[in-house]
């Protein structure tokens, strides 16, 4: 009796060794290093060459490291303090962006885990702390869905103009009013005309035609399906948008989400320069056309210092001069779509573009009066203009569809349409939200949550095993298996880890520790009832296991609604509680009752439970 | 090592009115603080920005709102923060457009204080419309979480038990809001998910007296009435309700006292719920079950009868 077969003592001890293993990495503490990242999304980056580069550098410098890590989009450099890290990172910035106005890579302080490696392989990592701990900004960002649509509308109004006028129907003028464009014409039949065009040419509206007095009125809306794209297309331009401008700011694990169906969230750990992030965030870039000077000996003029009037000294991405007119061609409101594909010809890699209407009538005038020259496409922030990309035209380009190809690769295919769409946001965006919290308070609340954590578990575990003496003991251990296992599933999942979240740590433990009570108040009372040790111990857990079960669903309906319902903070809350409740069912249960059985099980006779 | 043993059972629901008058009037004393002084609710509730800051010497709060006023913010609020040296200022929405820029606003006037630098350790803003949202989505936890208990505890007992348990806890939760508002103390996302928590655990309590009730009325078929079976069932659970909640109020005190300013309110709200908690589960929700009359039959299905045909 009140013994647990062999496979459910492994299976047990299994579960514990999984949550050792998982919940070690926490023990090791972090690391600091450097972290050097491209500038710009596809530049090229070879890691490796990188290290082979600063290496002979940090060691004429005298600051050691401690190792390279390579990704294929990082490297990064660990060493043994942050003094050693801060020399570093001045060092390598000014090796490798020799011109701070122009950065080519992006070098950030960061803190890896101090993980051993074979952790490490094992995927055990520490928990991921939210910024309430480590420090940092949160943003909320609303996009203003109005605002994309009325701007499409009015791009639509533009081009429906322009249309008429290339299909010779007369109205008397088209404008948007709010989610509506209204044409007006004066007889029935130019409006019918104007309807045909439109629903050939403009599958997103629909249309109305409404007599009024003399005069005919048209009225166009957009679909609902093609409302919803739009407001998705800005949402996702937006992020995409936010990534290369944080990517700027040198950040090492930022988090760019979409929360709902407007809102992006932006998360900078250890960012402290507030006002900057926010400038950052809200800056616009453009995008512009020009057409590229190649006349013979202009560029080796201009490298010299004698630029020619009219054109601009630039440099493309790979770091190559250009020569660029200053008059603008096309400017990235023109643009209403870059995606990448295939050249329909050739297969090479190539980035599509789409331009509208009055775009693509310019387009189409400029590049017919100037096939087999060179057109630059530029993208300006900040004031500073970069060369995207500069292909030859090879014909006279209409209807819209512009496409760039030669000499990339699929990922620069890919880079630079995201880079186009990307050069602008697509609609205004305001913060609603920001939670900053400073350094040195994030590293005061893990230290107050943790002495808050382990006093309380000492003092139940003071308590309970002077109360219930050896099976007490036990509960504590099991108590001790709760903690671990919760660390190890949060490491496990890496969900974020906030105050709160130790807070409910804490509070769960506190909670956890009414099985086990329950149980031993559960035998106490059997044996009181004149049973027999064995039996006791057995009836114990088995009846208790009911109330138990009842008692911690309750609990859960409550954390679970907090995970529904709740954001932020008490997110973090809802999950470690949750959690807790789980873990504190399996280690309650079965780990108390292995240790008991491995004491008290099979023996014949039991003189004396040790339950106080 | 043994605290309670009563030899026999405690007559708990013989004085049951006279626990409920003691219930009723902190409840009504409860709602009447927050009928009379509401609840001083966060920003992130009523939209605003809130900067908590550490002077570099002991600065009086009145100085900081001196400066803040003269430069047109009158409705900053600034207040100590655990500690001489750290203050928190709080200002209202300020309008569309102003707010966001707020916290930059408070930095450079802090500046402006004479021989005091200041160190910014947070900063919260929440726009109106997200404050709009967190205290919905708060009401609508609250309505999940009571849902979600009423629905369970009708399922596994009875709907009787169901509504008492509800009852009780819901009126620990007001007694929480109540201390809140009579004491004007923050009202914050964290202490109410500190209240949604509370209310899960204190029908553990429920719950655990409950099951002790059904299983007396299963086990004894003999004359035992409702009012004997809940003081056998209260008494039976006696010392585990001690023991259990002794230890998890042991680690609440110590979020409270070692957790820091900001988990303070989380933590005293938890206090207050835990020791409530086993009050209104005893006294309250059994009492309630008692007097909503709750026979054998009704948590003891009886054992169908067979039908033996007669040949």
């Amino acid at each position: 009796m009140n013994r647990y077969p062999l496979w459910k003592n492994l299976l047990i001890a299994f579960v514990l060794l999984l949550g050792a293993i998982y919940a070690a990495p926490n023990l090791f503490g972090e690391i600091p290093a450097v972290q050097i990242t491209p500038a710009r999304a596809g530049a090229p980056f070879d890691p490796y060459a990188l290290a082979a580069r600063l290496e002979p550098k940090l060691s004429e410098a005298g600051l050691a490291h401690q190792g390279f890590l390579y990704d294929p989009g990082a490297l990064r450099i660990r060493f043994a303090d942050t003094e050693t890290q801060i020399q570093a990172k001045d060092l390598i910035e000014s090796e490798l962006n020799p011109d701070p106005a122009k950065p080519e890579v992006i070098v950030a302080l960061n803190l890896l885990p101090g993980t051993p490696e074979w952790l490490a392989r094992l995927g055990a990592k520490p928990m991921y702390l939210g910024l309430d701990l480590r420090g940092g900004v949160h943003f909320l960002l609303e996009v203003d869905m109005e605002g994309a649509v009325t701007k499409r509308l009015d791009a639509i109004a533009a081009d429906l103009r322009s249309l008429m006028r290339s299909e010779r129907v007369r109205h008397q003028g088209i404008s948007r009013s709010g989610k509506l464009i209204e044409a007006r014409f004066a007889d029935e039949p130019s409006a019918e005309a104007a309807r045909r065009i439109i629903t050939r040419n403009m599958p997103d509206l629909v249309v109305d035609i409404l007599p009024q007095g003399e005069a005919v009125r048209l009225v166009a809306r957009l679909t609902p399906a093609a409302e919803q794209t739009i407001r998705e297309y800005a949402l996702k331009q937006n992020i995409t948008t936010l990534h290369n401008r944080i990517n700027e700011l040198g950040v090492a694990e930022p988090v760019i989400q979409q929360q709902g169906a407007e809102r992006i969230v932006v998360q900078l750990p250890g960012v402290q320069d507030v006002a900057k992030a926010k400038d950052i965030l809200g800056r616009t870039a453009t995008l512009e056309v020009r057409l590229v000077d190649d006349t013979p000996g202009a560029l080796e003029e201009a490298l010299a210092g004698r630029i020619p009037p009219g054109t601009e000294l630039l440099y493309e991405r790979n770091g190559r001069p250009i020569l660029v007119k200053k008059d603008v061609v096309l400017t990235g409101e023109r643009l209403t779509d870059a995606q990448p594909g295939f050249d329909g010809q050739t297969g090479e890699p190539a980035v599509h573009l789409t331009l509208d209407s009055a775009g693509s009538r310019i387009f189409r005038d400029v590049t017919r009066e100037n096939v087999g020259k060179r057109m630059a496409i530029l993208l300006i922030e900040r004031g500073q203009a970069e060369v995207v990309t500069a292909p030859v035209i090879r014909t006279e380009i209409s209807g819209g569809r512009v496409q760039i190809s030669g000499a990339m690769t699929v990922e620069e295919a890919r880079d630079i349409a995201l880079l186009l769409r990307a050069g602008s946001l697509a609609a205004p965006m305001r913060i609603v939200e920001e939670r900053t919290v400073g350094p040195s308070l994030g590293k005061e609340n893990i230290e107050r949550g943790v002495t808050a954590t382990l006093w309380g578990f000492v003092v139940i575990a003071v308590f309970i095993i002077s109360y219930y003496q050896l099976i007490g003991f036990y509960s504590v251990v099991a108590l001790a298996a709760n903690l671990m296992l919760l660390v190890a599933l949060l490491s496990l999942l890496q969900a974020t880890l906030t105050l709160p979240g130790i807070a409910a740590m804490a509070l769960t433990l506190g909670m956890a520790i009414d099985a086990n009570v329950l149980i031993n108040e559960r035998i106490r009372e059997e044996l009181r009832a004149g049973v027999s040790p064995q039996m006791a111990i057995a009836t114990g857990y088995e009846r208790a296991f009911a109330t138990i079960l009842d008692s911690n669903v309750t609990t859960l309906i409550a954390g679970l609604a907090l995970l529904v319902f709740g954001s932020g903070p008490v997110r973090g809350f809802a999950v470690v509680h949750c959690l807790g409740i789980l873990s504190s069912m399996f280690s309650a249960i079965l780990v108390s009752r292995m240790l008991v059985n491995f004491t008290y099980g099979g023996k014949k006779r039991i003189a004396h439970l040790s339950i106080g | 090592m043994e605290w309670f043993r009563p030899r026999q059972d405690i007559p708990f629901m013989r004085h049951a009115l006279w626990f409920n008058a003691v219930s009723i009037v902190t409840f009504m004393a409860a709602v009447l603080f927050l009928v009379l002084r509401g609840l001083n609710l966060s920003i992130e509730f009523t939209g605003g920005t809130l900067v908590e800051v550490r002077a570099s010497q002991t600065v009086s709060p009145e100085v900081v709102r001196t400066t803040l006023a003269q430069a047109g913010l009158r409705e900053a609020q600034v207040q100590n923060f655990g500690s001489a040296r750290d203050l928190l200022i709080r200002l209202p929405h300020l309008g569309d457009g102003e707010s966001a820029q707020a916290s930059e606003r408070v930095q450079a006037l802090l500046a402006q204080v004479p021989e005091v630098d200041f160190e910014v350790r947070r900063v919260e803003f929440v726009g109106p419309q997200v404050g709009k949202e967190l205290a919905t989505n708060g009401l609508m936890a609250l309505a999940f979480v009571i849902l979600g208990i009423v629905a369970y505890l009708a399922m596994r007992f009875e709907w009787r038990f169901a509504v008492s348990a509800i009852v009780a806890n819901l009126h620990d939760v007001v007694i929480i809001l109540g201390v809140f508002a009579a004491f004007q103390l923050e009202f914050s996302l964290s202490v109410l998910a500190a209240v949604l928590a509370v209310l899960g655990y204190s029908v553990n309590e429920t719950v655990i007296i409950f099951d002790r009730v059904r299983e007396v009325f299963r086990k004894r078929r003999a004359k035992m009435d409702t009012p004997a079976v809940l003081d056998h069932a209260i008494t039976a659970t006696m010392s585990r309700t001690i023991i259990t909640h002794a230890s998890t109020l042991a680690m609440v005190v110590t979020i409270l006292l070692f957790g820091g300013e900001t988990l303070r309110n989380f933590a005293l709200a938890l206090t207050i719920g835990i020791v409530f908690g086993i009050y209104s589960s005893i006294f309250v929700s059994s009492a309630l079950v008692m007097w909503f009359g709750v026979r054998r039959e009704d948590l003891v299905k009886p054992p169908k009868q067979k039908e033996e045909a007669v040949v």
